[in-house]
């Protein structure tokens, strides 16, 4: 092991001690145990790093895990169920083999990263560790490194023809202490397209990476939930590799949790593609603190791409949004179209939005755009809805949602948007006042 | 029905009286006009009495037939049956027109009491009401006043007032960035809506106006009092020569 400073070494060995490489590992165990090399080189993550200045890594460093009580959603159905889905469901990040759907789908191959040892996938083989090892590069991912070498399970999900039925992997969490590590690997071949659903919390802690390898002239849509929770931690890693004319479109929603840091690394690396990350996040300390943590690096290496990335952020009670995002325009990535908004809607003056926003540009005929704003809600435009017979409460959440919407836009299914938009506003007719 | 008597109205950030003691009656079923030099103190007259943030009554009531306005809310004045159409239509980035008047028409019928407006009786009514109005389905399917002209903004405005159909109406300049075709179809929209029952308090500059929508009455306000009140003849004196001759003679 190198030369770590002492503290982080320390902490870095502490959170290893009750870890193992799966000895049933298969065709991963090389890939694991490069992650668990390259893991010992950077250490865990410590306060002072620059890409955790506003959120605190402790609780994802911490042995033990957090008490985290579950949620009896016995209000609401399962998110999406009116698009049925193909579900695959997670207890506490355990596979639940009863609720498993037939997996048997034209164009779909699925398999699981528990079982990996009996069959060597040889394409996931070339994705597995490897995309979120490329995204170490420039700003180090420790947890996700972890991930790679330690995930007890995940999909290994394969689009080789347009896949009709959107795939939804359905997570439970019914323990108040699960530790859950899972590690997703999703490959849409050259004309295939799939849809991803993830909904529900899925343990108390929960660590997840998806690789997303997204070929020629093909659609990868990633929409997700996650869940209701409110003293959940979850630090989420997203890697996506991007290829010529394909199109990749990633959302998600969160509403309470103690403290969520969801990672997204885009990388373009073929031409006239398009890519975008969206993400609603919506925090009430009333009922439990909660810190959201978005952080973005979307990489442009690749003629004619365009990314967008837009975060909404509605904040009440104490709550804390943070966004940290990058557009990086690699030289020669001519004609690049990059956008990026972060927005946080603060509705007291007890919460906080911290927002770093950078553009890096080595390519000379580029167009790109980055804007961040913090407000509270525009009394003149309450005024004139209560003015018209409409209840302050409602004229409020109006213009909470009007504020959400340009990223719920992000969301091409209406029937997917409008799902959201419903559970968007039962939130806010639970946490009125 | 609306009745104001001695109103002494404040700003609440600063020791600035606007209102002096206005003294005003609309009887149901007639037009009062408020005329007035800039400044004179209307339009705060106008958002006092629909509620508006920023206005300290000193003295003074109004009274919507036996409701005492300046203790309610401003959607539950709405909801008794008030209404101010606004000299500046407030624009709402990502609420849809149509969505934004479905609530606002149910959130009063919910406060009076009354049933829910089904969504096909809604379509058929705001379609109807829209058409007379010259405005198309796509300026019902924007968002609030985003990106509508001048015109647009005051037809959604009486649009609006159309839907509510409130007892009382407050037009505050509603003739200012008007051309004539667009005011012709704005007082056309006011007319239709005159009649038994219903009060009209019209706020302008300009006798314009009010050759389209004749009042019953008109007023003549300056420094915060209503200082001279007649019929019609008194806007056609305005116009020729001005607010000098008139407050110079009630000084």
């Amino acid at each position: 092991m190198s030369a770590l400073p002492k503290r982080r070494q320390d902490a870095t060995e502490a959170r290893l001690t009750n870890l193992r490489l799966p000895v049933s590992g298969g065709w991963t165990l090389p890939a694991r145990e490069d992650a668990l090399t390259r893991l010992g080189a950077m250490g865990l993550p410590q306060r002072r790093d620059e890409y955790w200045r506003f959120t605190d890594p402790a609780a994802f460093n911490a042995v033990e895990v957090a008490e985290a009580e579950p949620f009896q959603n016995d209000d609401e159905t399962p998110l999406f169920n009116e698009l049925k889905p193909i579900e695959i469901t997670f207890v506490d990040g355990v596979l639940d083999p009863q609720a498993r759907d037939d997996l048997r789908h034209e164009g779909l191959q699925v398999a699981f990263l528990s079982s990996a040892v009996e069959t060597d996938i040889h394409w996931a083989r070339k994705v597995f560790g490897r995309l979120e090892a490329a995204g170490q590069v420039p700003v180090p991912r420790p947890f996700a490194t972890l991930n790679t070498a330690f995930a007890t399970d995940g999909l290994l999900i394969r689009a080789t023809k347009p896949v009709a039925r959107p795939v939804a992997i359905r997570y439970v969490h019914r323990d108040s202490r699960s530790d859950a590590i899972l590690h997703h690997v999703v490959r849409v071949d050259e004309g295939a397209s799939l849809t991803l659903l993830e909904t529900g919390p899925a343990a108390a802690r929960l660590n997840t990476v998806m690789e997303s390898d997204i070929a020629d002239n093909a659609t990868f849509h990633h929409v997700r939930d996650q869940g209701r929770t409110h003293l959940r931690q979850a630090v989420t890693s997203v890697f996506a590799r991007i290829g010529r004319d394909a199109t990749y479109k990633s959302f998600t929603m969160t509403a309470n949790g103690v403290l969520t840091r969801n990672e997204h690394v885009v990388e373009m690396l073929g031409d006239d593609s398009v890519a975008h990350v969206a993400g609603i996040a919506i925090g009430d300390g009333r009922t439990g603190r909660f810190h959201h943590d978005d952080t973005v690096f979307v990489t442009h290496d690749a003629l004619r791409c365009e990314s967008r990335q837009v975060f909404k952020k509605v904040l009440k009670n104490g709550a804390v949004g943070v966004f940290q995002g990058k557009i990086l325009v690699k030289d020669g990535a001519q004609k690049t179209d990059g956008y990026q908004i972060s927005q946080s809607l603060l509705l007291d003056e007890d919460s906080q939005f911290l927002a770093k926003p950078e553009l890096e540009i080595y390519a000379d005929d580029v167009a790109c755009s980055h804007g961040s704003t913090t407000g509270a809600i525009d009394e003149t435009a309450l005024y004139y809805l209560r003015s018209r017979g409409i209840p302050e409460r409602d004229a409020t959440d109006l213009l909470v949602l009007a504020f959400l919407a340009e990223a719920l836009e992000e969301v091409d299914d209406p029937v997917m948007a409008e799902a959201l938009q419903d559970r968007l506003a039962g939130w806010l007719a639970r946490h009125a006042g | 029905m609306l009745k104001i008597e001695n109103l002494h109205v404040k700003l609440e950030e600063e020791d600035k009286q606007i209102l002096k003691g206005v003294d005003l009656t609309v009887e149901a079923g007639t037009v009062h006009a408020i005329m007035g030099p800039n400044g004179s103190g209307k339009s705060t007259l106008s958002y006092v009495l629909s509620g508006r943030d920023g206005y300290e009554v000193t003295d003074g009531t109004a009274m919507l037939d036996d409701t005492d306005l300046l203790a309610l809310e401003p959607e539950e004045r709405a909801a008794a049956g008030l209404f101010l159409a606004f000299q500046y239509p407030v624009e709402i980035p990502g609420v849809g027109n149509m969505t934004f008047l479905r609530t606002a028409v149910n959130a009063q019928r919910k406060a009076r009491g009354q049933e829910e407006m089904s969504s096909t009786e809604f379509l058929k009514t705001i379609r109807a009401k829209a058409a007379e109005l010259n405005i198309d389905a796509d300026m019902l399917k924007r968002p609030v006043n985003v990106g509508f002209s001048g015109g647009e903004k005051k037809r959604n405005e009486i649009l609006q007032m159309a839907m509510l159909e409130p007892r009382m109406c407050i037009l505050d300049e509603t003739d200012s960035g008007l051309d004539v075709d667009a005011m012709r179809l704005v007082a056309d929209g006011v007319n239709a809506l005159r009649g038994e029952g219903r009060g009209f308090l019209v706020i302008t500059h300009y006798q314009r106006l009010l050759d389209h929508i004749a009042p019953d009455f008109v007023h003549i306000m300056a420094d915060g009092r209503i200082v001279k009140s007649g019929g019609p003849e008194l806007a056609l004196e305005v116009e020729k020569n001005g607010y000098a001759d008139i407050l110079s003679e009630v000084a």
